[in-house]
């Protein structure tokens, strides 16, 4: 029927007054509105990276790294034990899949399996023969991947709160990922810079008996290791790598604080232990006077000063070839503290400001001239019918956003493209019900009749038509990652909206119209 | 004002005479859109290859054999270097780089530098083998799960030779939208499928308007035989269908024109697709019901009352 009820009337034009309400935000200055409410208006639409601005990268936490420095110390534990037994064994280079330790005599094994099994929980001892192989099972596995991922998360975020940039998003993704979102950055290298690095620096003495080379040529001495040089110094000096000692002499772990500073005019970075670190440090400076002190970030020797004097309040600075970016980032990145892992950086998308501004004008422009457009082409085709659906086009767009914004659902390019997309199709509902009424009309109902019986026909296959596409844009959203994410979801709001504009917001026009005017003949 | 038509009210054109010639045109480009498909290749970019893409700015015009030159001597492999809609705009596209997702990071750092203060980086992108596979296998089971989820949908919907042919006019209009991205060697990236996809939920909208209406006909008008019911079903709906392509296409000729670079391949897919998705709807799928042999079904609690002619 084409009367309406009042209440009826009533909830159409309401939803259209929320939507205006909800939409408002978007023209005006934001912070016009207070947005401590979520349900008030006043929230604008979340603009996407491609349009603000900023980085997007994805990083994968490599968890085998961290499950076989378990299996380290999980077999030097067991060998421990064996030991305390006197059961000779050797162990084999752990893996990530378990800890695996070859019993000298076949008589000890038995023994030795029953100790490793009471070695530590939630372990599975299994292999064959004379071979002990300790894997952790599935529940503690898992438990230990959760803690490196959310130590991990809290470490990027002390880093990416450095910056200083405005609502960074981290997020863990699947089993050892995480999305780095920082919006309106300027330069994504040195994000990338802060993340691609593990930050892991230990203090160790360099080996005093030999040099690197003479190891290299007459074997290592037990209980040390070479190790790169990364200082320009050093390189300058014709020095290209270190035999140090393996011990930790004092980890990173003990660093409370570290600033980048000037000394001698060049940039150096100081740091600060905590009251255990600087009294080991102080002990072992106090000691080794005249030893070379190897500074080791990520299995590179950054700095190798000799130790001159022993060095008690637990204050050091680190000297070396750095820039003053260099020092900068340094510092920041003791002061955040180590990953528990190495990260890798998988993917990287990163969008200028300038770009980001562009494409929303870009955008705009798009869109205001399809609607403009769309919105003539329809009053040439439909007449005064045409200017109905494009009041519901509009009061359409107004929906677009206003639903947007209280989801803080996320604008991206290619959902601007989804408005646009949705502004030639939302018409498409008011294209069926209008050219059944020419057909009813010309069938020879009556106005009322007509207008009525295109309403009823039209219903069933608008939906039809509408719920297939709902289904492409619901496992676009469901598959995509960001932008495209952005496509699905202002075609899915388009399309959901679109059916309440242009079956009930033009239906109450067209039905106002006719109980005002009660037209004798119908222009479509 | 007498608004226009764009399709005269007492339209009758006989679709169903000419169904062999769009038989014969639909299936050489179906066929040619495969063929080239599995010889040609699409021009997958950087999000399912892997790959870095650099989109910078320079001082005035760019001096695009300088970067390449420049580019070129740094010895990453293959880079293309092309002017991206504005003189001074460049897009840069590495391919993958040998090694893992570090190798990649490294060939970005070196061309950041090599490219140096003069020029403004407006956009990077890196993707590492690992997403590269991840994205790829991602877009094929989306295109996959949508499809069969349409289908399942029209299969509820309508008799079974309704989402027969209405999937086939779907794989249809996705073939040869994959096959136009073939010829035009236009980059085959995640916006791109989602736009064959978004072409696979306009294809099917349309045939299902005109279905809605052959079943409507067929309840109708019980004497008429099933071709002329279909011409007649086609051609009553064909106003709207080419009315509501128009209005998309007037909407994607504006973003087509005015909405940057960046999405100019999205749209060309878009409007390419809903081109033949109009096409397909009138001309392939509703065709496809006579050989699928569509018979009147007559339920019997609904003899009478839906009869209304």
């Amino acid at each position: 029927m084409l009367y309406f009820t009042k209440w009826k009337a009533t909830l159409v034009l309401l939803v259209c007054a929320l939507g205006v309400i909800y939409a408002a935000p978007n023209f005006l200055p934001s912070g016009t509105f207070p947005t401590e409410a979520s349900y008030l208006p006043g929230k604008q639409v979340s603009l996407g990276l491609d349009l603000r601005g900023g980085s997007h990268m994805l990083l994968e936490v490599d968890t085998d790294s961290v499950l076989r420095e378990r299996y380290d110390a999980l077999a030097d534990t067991i060998r421990t034990e064996l030991r305390k037994e006197q059961i000779r064994n050797r162990p084999r280079e752990a893996t990530s899949n378990g800890a695996e330790i070859t019993v000298l005599k076949p008589a000890d094994v038995e023994k030795a399996r029953e100790i490793a099994r009471t070695a530590e929980p939630n372990t599975d001892v299994g292999g064959e023969g004379n071979s002990i192989f300790v894997s952790y099972n599935e529940l503690a596995r898992k438990e230990l991947i959760d803690r490196a991922i959310a130590q991990s998360l809290e470490v990027v975020r002390r880093r990416v709160d450095e910056l200083g940039t405005t609502e960074p998003s981290i997020q863990r993704q699947g089993e050892n990922r995480m999305v780095v979102q920082v919006p309106g950055l300027d330069d994504p290298s040195r994000l990338r810079a802060i993340l691609g690095r593990t930050a892991k620096m230990n203090f160790h003495l360099v080996n005093a008996t030999k040099t690197a080379a003479d190891a290299r040529a007459t074997g290592l001495p037990p209980g040390t290791m070479i190790l790169p040089s990364a200082d320009a110094g050093d390189r300058a000096a014709g020095i290209r790598e270190y035999l140090i000692d393996r011990r930790v002499v004092v980890s990173g772990d003990n660093l409370v604080d570290s600033q980048p500073t000037f000394s001698d005019g060049r940039p150096v970075v100081s740091f600060r232990f905590d009251a255990a670190g600087g009294a080991r440090f102080g002990d072992v400076t106090s000691k080794s006077a005249g030893r070379g002190l190897a500074i080791v970030l990520d299995g590179e020797v950054i700095s190798a000063p000799r130790i001159n004097e022993p060095i008690l309040g637990g204050n050091g600075i680190i000297t070396g070839q750095f820039s003053v970016q260099e020092a900068n980032d340094l510092s920041l990145l003791l002061r955040a503290g180590a990953l528990p892992a190495p990260m890798q950086i998988l993917e990287e998308r990163s969008v200028g400001p300038g770009l980001g501004q562009d494409s929303v004008a870009a955008g705009e422009i798009a869109a205001v001239l399809g609607l403009v457009f769309v919105i003539a082409f329809m009053v040439i085709s439909y007449g005064r019918f045409g200017v109905y659906a494009d009041i519901a086009l509009m009061m359409n767009l107004i929906l677009v956003l206003a639903v947007m914004s209280v989801l803080q659902a996320t604008l991206t390019l290619p959902g601007i493209a989804g408005i646009v997309l949705t502004v030639g199709m939302a018409v498409d509902a008011n294209v069926l019900i209008f050219e059944r009424i020419r057909e009813e009309r010309s069938n020879g109902r009556t106005i009322i009749n007509a207008i009525d019986a295109g309403y009823r026909s039209a219903m069933s296959t608008i939906l039809d038509a509408n719920i297939t596409t709902l289904i492409a844009a619901l496992v676009l959203f469901s598959f995509g990652s960001g932008p495209i994410k952005g496509f699905a979801v202002t075609l899915a709001i388009g399309i959901i909206t679109s059916m309440f504009s242009a079956i009930w917001l033009t239906r109450l026009l067209i039905a106002t119209w006719v109980k005002r005017s009660r037209p004798t003949e119908l222009v479509i | 004002m007498k608004p226009l038509h764009l399709i005269p009210d007492d339209v009758n054109v006989p679709f169903l005479k000419f169904r062999k010639i769009f038989y014969i045109v639909s299936l050489v480009m179906v066929l040619a859109s495969v063929g080239m498909f599995v010889t040609k290749g699409l021009n997958f970019g950087i999000d399912f290859r892997g790959g870095i893409l650099v989109e910078i700015k320079t001082n005035g015009p760019a001096n695009i054999g300088g970067l390449r030159d420049n580019l070129g001597s740094l010895g990453l492999g293959d880079i293309s270097i092309q002017e991206f809609g504005e003189p001074d705009d460049v897009l840069i596209q590495l391919q993958r780089q040998d090694g893992d997702e570090k190798a990649q990071m490294e060939a970005l750092a070196q061309v950041t530098a090599a490219l140096g203060d003069d020029v403004t980086i407006r956009r990077s992108e890196l993707v590492g083998p690992k997403v590269g596979g991840e994205l790829k296998e991602a877009g094929f089971y989306s295109v996959v799960i949508s499809l069969l989820l349409i289908m399942i949908y029209i299969w509820f919907r309508f008799e079974w030779q309704f989402a027969v042919a209405s999937v086939v006019a779907l794989l249809h209009d996705v073939l040869i939208t994959i096959g136009f991205f073939v010829i035009t060697g236009v980059q085959f990236d995640l916006a791109t499928l989602a736009a064959v996809l978004t072409v696979a939920g306009y294809s099917i909208n349309d045939t299902v308007v005109v279905f809605d209406r052959i079943r409507e006909y067929l309840r109708k008008f019980r004497k008429m035989e099933i071709p002329d019911l279909l011409d007649l079903s086609i051609n009553s709906t064909l106003s709207r269908t080419t009315m509501t392509s128009f209005t998309t296409l007037l909407a994607l000729m504006a973003l087509f024109a005015f909405g940057g670079e960046a999405i100019r391949g999205f749209t060309m897919a878009l409007i390419f697709g809903i081109v033949i998705g109009t096409y397909s709807s009138i001309c392939v799928a509703s065709p496809l019901l006579v050989v699928l042999r569509l018979k009147r079904k007559i339920p019997e609690a609904e003899e009478g009352t839906e009869v209304k002619a």
